[in-house]
């Protein structure tokens, strides 16, 4: 019997071997690679793409940071300004001074390159004014040696920065090729640089044919403003409905409207809170158009369900042996969740409104239709109250009002802003998974 | 800024009341707290309590209804006459806002005393150069009555105000005084506060109803609006979408179905990107992985969806576009004219859903029961025979509502159609072609317009509300999928 039975494979139509596949076998393993490696090329694809988005987020939106400055050391003596306030086109005067300041800085470097006034406001705009203005309001500085910064044109910096070459420039009055030949020549004398762009960072909104100019300052401060009111107005709100639902509804019809609401409000469509801030707030309300105030009111309408449902989770997270210990010590219901869960469960509220702020941080299209957008954020608001009603706009729809606009100069400047506002949003999730390792408690 | 003057004597009685509070219930007690129903700090809180919220309601109460009044008011002294041809009496109360505006800031600014801006017999040109002096801006032509109506408008509001605060700061005594006469050893304040307290806190958790409440109202008034100036089967079933920017004339055809068709053939794209992407990406994160491979990549996956969506656009905008464009565009097989198109559009908008859908359907796949998957090993079944015969029919269900889900997020979603789709609205079949969608034309409908009268605007909450229920819709049935599936396996 054991021998028949040790025979029988070789007996068999076909052998079956343990070590070796048969075809199909084979193919069925094959099915299996092919599955898994499916697998591996989604999420290579997915991280492809999200390294592809902060290449080109990262590789257009530095020369943000960079401006084109041409420095010139520059001295005005008083009988110099006494003599140019007498002529009738002042800055003229100002302006040829300056000029002839130039022109020997660039013989003391030996290069000698010709150049007219017209082609100085072509790569550096009215800078007879600039200097008037500055000599006025500092006459101290008088007879002094002064170092100009002053900011080349958006076209000269687009040449620095590859935007702009001598083959595809065509000569205007912003700029003409000739112009080129001086840019170079003052680049080998050192007088005309790149340098980090203060302007940018501090700045406020420019005119549309004005790229150079464009500054994000003005609008993080809109930012800061409606982040203060979502603060101030969704952490309490959403802290109290969390404690109701989680610790304190009733099981009837009006909890369950309650929370299926609130299921649906996390869903609906950005805008669609634009639309309400709209029709009751402007509308209905007559709060002033595009105040960080009704931004931030909107926004906290929109960012109320994130908060209410992470926080609903750090107090379900916080186990019920604390609450019976609590009551069983004579506390009230109140006083056991006041004074003993709400502690318990603050690092995962503060971690949920945190991301909740920073998803409103990054909201356009609800500001937009409140008025919001990029051209009012014109100068900075004139004091703390001010900078709730008075108009301004925000870091996203400040670069949309750039990316909408038909200078490519504005493009580079809202990548800038792209880097800024990430910036902003990394460093609060940064800040959200600190409290969240600090503080988290396993129970 | 009055009312934050308002706000904080309120809040200083509060105060000082919690302290006397406080001390009359120890006090009543003999200074013993043993003695008391509750602690001490009950009998303060109570007294805080019912200063602050009678105050702070009909604060309130009164900033909402003062406008109205006022308005209702005012817009009764403006005669027929003054509404001009083409005008209406919204916009011309519109502009009697503005010049009250700008005569409270030119009496601020010391340009014109508060006497002559209240002076009923003012001159007219007089006025106007005086608000011009102190720049303010004003219209050309104020006219009389505007101008008159502009000066009650002031008045009302003034003498509102003056009433609002005084009845407020009596209210506030009042609480205060009344239940510190209250206050007495017996006193069950800790009951008294801790159902005040409650209430306040089903107040809060009913602001989602009132938000829901807010919306649907606004919505609907404003559709209501619209169809009686343009007719509803003409936006529901007109083919073409074409505003006029001229005016207010009857021209404009305002027909939906462009741009629904854009909206659902852009999120079409979206979801054929996301979806393969997405659900092979869970797959592999919860059944192949390692946890050190699934710790470093499903958090990286996630990134793409805390990205703000302005980023996605520009990025659309400036990289996709033009990438598609050098590709299918005239250089290349010549199907794409402009960077901006649905195939665009859509591309990017995968790209933010690959994450929702992953996380989604990961969460999904794993609550299938391990006890599925090793019944399935035990017949001989290989992994992914297993996850192809045994979890993903079992997890369909759940993985459908995902779907639906990242579709009404796909149909919601504005910047990057705003950016990367284009402006025109076209029924076409072509995707690299430009074409628009309901949000991108909500945005353009009713950014910088402050007039709501001309269908042009009001347009924009009909498609608000077309938006509204369809993703409403989308969201209930894909909620009520996924909870039925949960409830299957537990």
């Amino acid at each position: 019997m054991t021998d028949a039975s040790m025979q029988s494979p070789e007996t068999g139509r076909h052998t079956v071997s343990l070590t070796e596949g048969d075809a199909r076998t084979r193919k069925r393993a094959a099915a299996e690679k092919r599955f898994r490696a499916y697998g591996i090329i989604a999420i290579a694809t997915g991280l492809f793409f999200l390294v592809v988005l902060f290449a080109s987020i990262l590789s257009q939106g530095i020369p943000a940071f960079t401006r084109t400055v041409v420095s010139v050391e520059f001295t005005l003596t008083e009988p110099q300004q006494e003599e140019a306030e007498s002529t009738l086109f002042k800055t003229k005067a100002y302006s040829d001074l300056f000029i002839a300041e130039l022109n020997k800085e660039l013989a003391e470097s030996g290069i000698n390159v010709d150049f007219d006034e017209a082609a100085i406001e072509r790569l550096l705009g009215k800078i007879g004014g600039t200097i008037r203005t500055f000599y006025s309001e500092n006459p101290d500085k008088l007879g002094e040696p002064i170092q100009f910064d002053l900011a080349a044109s958006s076209r000269v910096d687009g040449y620095f920065k590859g935007r702009v070459s001598r083959d595809t420039l065509q000569d205007s009055r912003f700029l003409q090729k000739s112009d080129l030949d001086l840019v170079d020549a003052l680049k080998e004398a050192g007088i005309i640089k790149q340098a980090f762009n203060w302007p940018f960072i501090t700045g406020a909104d420019s005119g549309v044919d004005n790229p150079g100019g464009a500054g994000i300052g003005a609008s993080v401060i809109g930012s800061f403003f409606m982040m203060l009111v979502v603060l101030a107005l969704s952490l309490p709100i959403g802290v109290a409905a969390s404690i109701y639902l989680e610790e304190f509804a009733p099981q009837n019809r009006f909890t369950d409207l309650i929370e299926v609401n609130i299921s649906n409000l996390a869903a609906v469509p950005s805008i669609v809170f634009g639309i309400l801030g709209l029709a009751v707030f402007i509308q209905f309300m007559h709060l002033p158009q595009s105040a960080p105030l009704v931004g931030g009111l909107v926004l906290t309408l929109m960012t109320l369900p994130t908060i209410i449902i992470s926080t609903r989770a750090s107090l379900k997270a916080v186990p019920p042996s604390i609450r019976d210990a609590a009551l069983g010590v004579g506390a009230s219901k109140m006083q056991a969740v006041f004074h003993h869960v709400l502690p318990l469960a603050a690092p995962g509220i503060l971690t949920g409104t945190i991301i909740g702020l920073a998803q409103a941080l990054g909201e356009t299209a609800p500001l937009l239709l409140i008025g919001m957008v990029g051209f009012v954020a014109r100068g900075y608001p004139d004091g703390f109250l001010a900078g709730f009603t008075e108009p301004n706009s925000a870091m996203p729809a400040q670069i949309y009002t750039w990316a909408a606009r038909a200078d490519v100069g504005f493009y580079e400047k809202a990548w800038g802003g792209i880097i800024i506002l990430l910036i902003f949003l990394l460093t609060m999730n940064i800040i959200a998974i600190i409290l969240r390792r600090r503080f988290e408690r396993r129970w | 800024m009055p009312i934050l003057w308002l706000f904080l004597i309120v809040l200083a009685i509060a105060a000082v009341g919690y302290v006397l509070g406080r001390s009359r219930a120890l006090q009543s007690a003999g200074g013993d707290s043993r003695h008391l129903h509750s602690l001490p700090s009950f009998y303060g809180a109570n007294v805080a309590l019912k200063t602050l919220v009678p105050a702070f309601g009909l604060l309130i109460v009164w900033l909402l209804v003062q406008p109205l009044y006022v308005n209702s008011q005012v817009s009764g002294m403006i005669p027929e006459s003054a509404i001009k041809e083409g005008s209406s009496l919204s916009l011309v109360m519109a502009e009697v806002r503005r010049t009250a505006h700008g005569m409270d800031n030119a009496v601020a600014q010391g340009q014109l005393t508060e006497e002559l801006a209240r002076n009923a017999r003012a001159d007219i040109t007089d006025m106007t150069q005086r608000l011009k002096d102190a720049g303010q801006v004003v219209t050309s032509d104020i006219t009389q009555p505007v101008l008159r109506a502009a000066q009650s408008y002031r008045i009302t509001n003034a003498t509102g105000y003056a009433i609002m605060s005084i009845a407020v700061i009596l209210v506030a005594f009042a609480g205060a005084a009344f239940s510190w006469w209250q206050t007495h050893s017996e006193y069950r304040a800790r009951n008294v506060v801790e159902q005040g307290v409650r209430v306040l806190l089903l107040g809060a958790a009913s602001i989602a109803i009132l938000t829901t409440v807010g919306i649907v109202l606004s919505l609907v008034f404003n559709t209501w609006e619209f169809f009686k100036l343009y007719p509803a089967s003409d936006f529901f079933f007109g083919t073409t979408w074409a505003p006029s920017f001229s005016g207010r004339g009857g021209s404009s055809a305002l027909g939906i179905i462009p741009l629904l068709w854009g909206t659902f053939y852009i999120s079409l794209v979206a979801l054929l990107v996301a979806v393969p992407i997405g659900l092979f990406a869970a797959i592999y994160l919860s059944e192949y992985a390692s946890p050190r491979v699934r710790s470093f990549a499903k958090p990286l996956l996630e990134v793409l969806a805390g990205i703000p969506t302005i980023v996605y656009g520009l990025f659309a905008l400036l990289t996709v576009g033009p990438l598609l464009l050098g590709i299918f565009g005239d250089d290349g097989l010549g199907w794409m004219k402009a960077g901006t198109a649905v195939m665009t559009a859509g591309l990017v908008m995968g790209i933010m859903l690959i994450p929702f859908v992953s996380s989604l359907s990961d969460d999904i796949i794993n609550a299938v029961p391990q006890a599925m998957r090793d019944g399935s090993y035990g017949l001989g079944a290989t992994q992914s025979e297993t996850i192809r015969q045994v979890v993903l029919p079992a997890a369909l269900p759940g993985i459908v509502g995902a779907v639906l889900l990242a579709a009404s997020r796909a149909i919601g979603e504005t910047m990057i159609v705003v950016l990367g789709a284009g402006a025109a609205a076209r029924l076409s079949l072509n995707p690299f072609e430009a074409m628009t969608t309901v949000t991108a034309k909500i945005v353009s409908q009713l950014t910088g317009d402050a007039d709501f009268a001309s269908p042009e605007a009001l347009v924009a909450f009909a498609l608000g509300m077309t938006l509204f229920i369809l993703t409403l819709g989308l969201n209930v049935f894909a909620l009520y999928i996924v909870r039925k599936y949960r409830e299957q396996y537990e």
